[in-house]
């Protein structure tokens, strides 16, 4: 799947957006093998208070199951207007 | 209804005209700009970044549901994204409706949602270095009053 990174989520993982493969259950154990892969990811997902995820571009939870999703997006809160 | 989210400046009065003048039987018309603040006078410049295809799908999707309560005659938003200068403009949002109650409440509603609910983020770029504008607790406690 794709997985996009925006705002200072973006800016701590070094990347806009990158293909993952995974066989992650649910957005939390997507988030768990991210962590586990280097202190830069570690970081940007140390606290989710601090973070939102989208799944094929819809607001969505932590705990929402992967099957069938295409693009996971995290990104902290959002500040339009 | 009209959708844009651009990089370009627009012109909100010809925009307001345009609108107004689509809706000539709507008997009130509310519009909102929101500009770049700079309350200290340190700001350089604002870096408005936003999520391509999801922006327009969560406010389409903000706009039908302001159609869905409020009887709307139209509804205007454009949203600008990228690097914006000191009392730029950054959005606005018009609505017409037969009376002003509505029009009035579905901008305040089509406000706070485009504040919390679409997915742009702001950074601030000063004289001191760069900051990401934190969300207020205020702008999501300001969803529940919808």
């Amino acid at each position: 799947m794709d997985v996009l990174y925006f705002a200072w989520v973006r800016e701590r993982i070094g990347l806009p957006r990158e293909r993952v493969e995974t066989t992650a259950p649910t957005v939390m154990a997507l988030i768990a093998e991210l962590m586990a892969r280097e202190e830069r990811y570690a970081l940007a997902f140390s606290d989710l208070k601090s973070l939102r995820v989208a799944l094929d571009q819809k607001l969505s939870s932590f705990d929402a199951p992967l099957a069938g999703v295409r693009e996971v997006a995290f990104f902290p809160p959002m500040t339009g207007g | 209804m009209r959708l844009s989210v651009q990089e370009t400046a627009f012109d909100a009065g010809a925009e307001l005209n345009a609108f107004s003048a689509g809706v000539a039987g709507a008997g009130a018309v509310v519009s909102f700009t929101g500009i770049v603040r700079d309350s200290d006078g340190t700001l350089s410049a604002m870096e408005i970044e936003h999520y391509p295809g999801m922006t327009e799908a969560a406010i389409a999707a903000i706009i039908a549901q302001a159609q869905t309560r409020w009887d709307l005659a139209d509804v205007l938003v454009i949203h600008r994204y990228g690097k914006l200068e000191p009392s730029a403009q950054i959005m606005m949002v018009a609505t017409a409706a037969r009376h002003r109650v509505a029009a009035f409440e579905a901008a305040e509603f089509l406000m706070d949602y485009l504040k919390s609910r679409a997915p742009f983020w702001k950074k601030e770029i000063g004289r001191d270095g760069t900051t990401w504008v934190d969300a207020k607790d205020e702008d999501e406690s300001a969803l529940k009053r919808w």
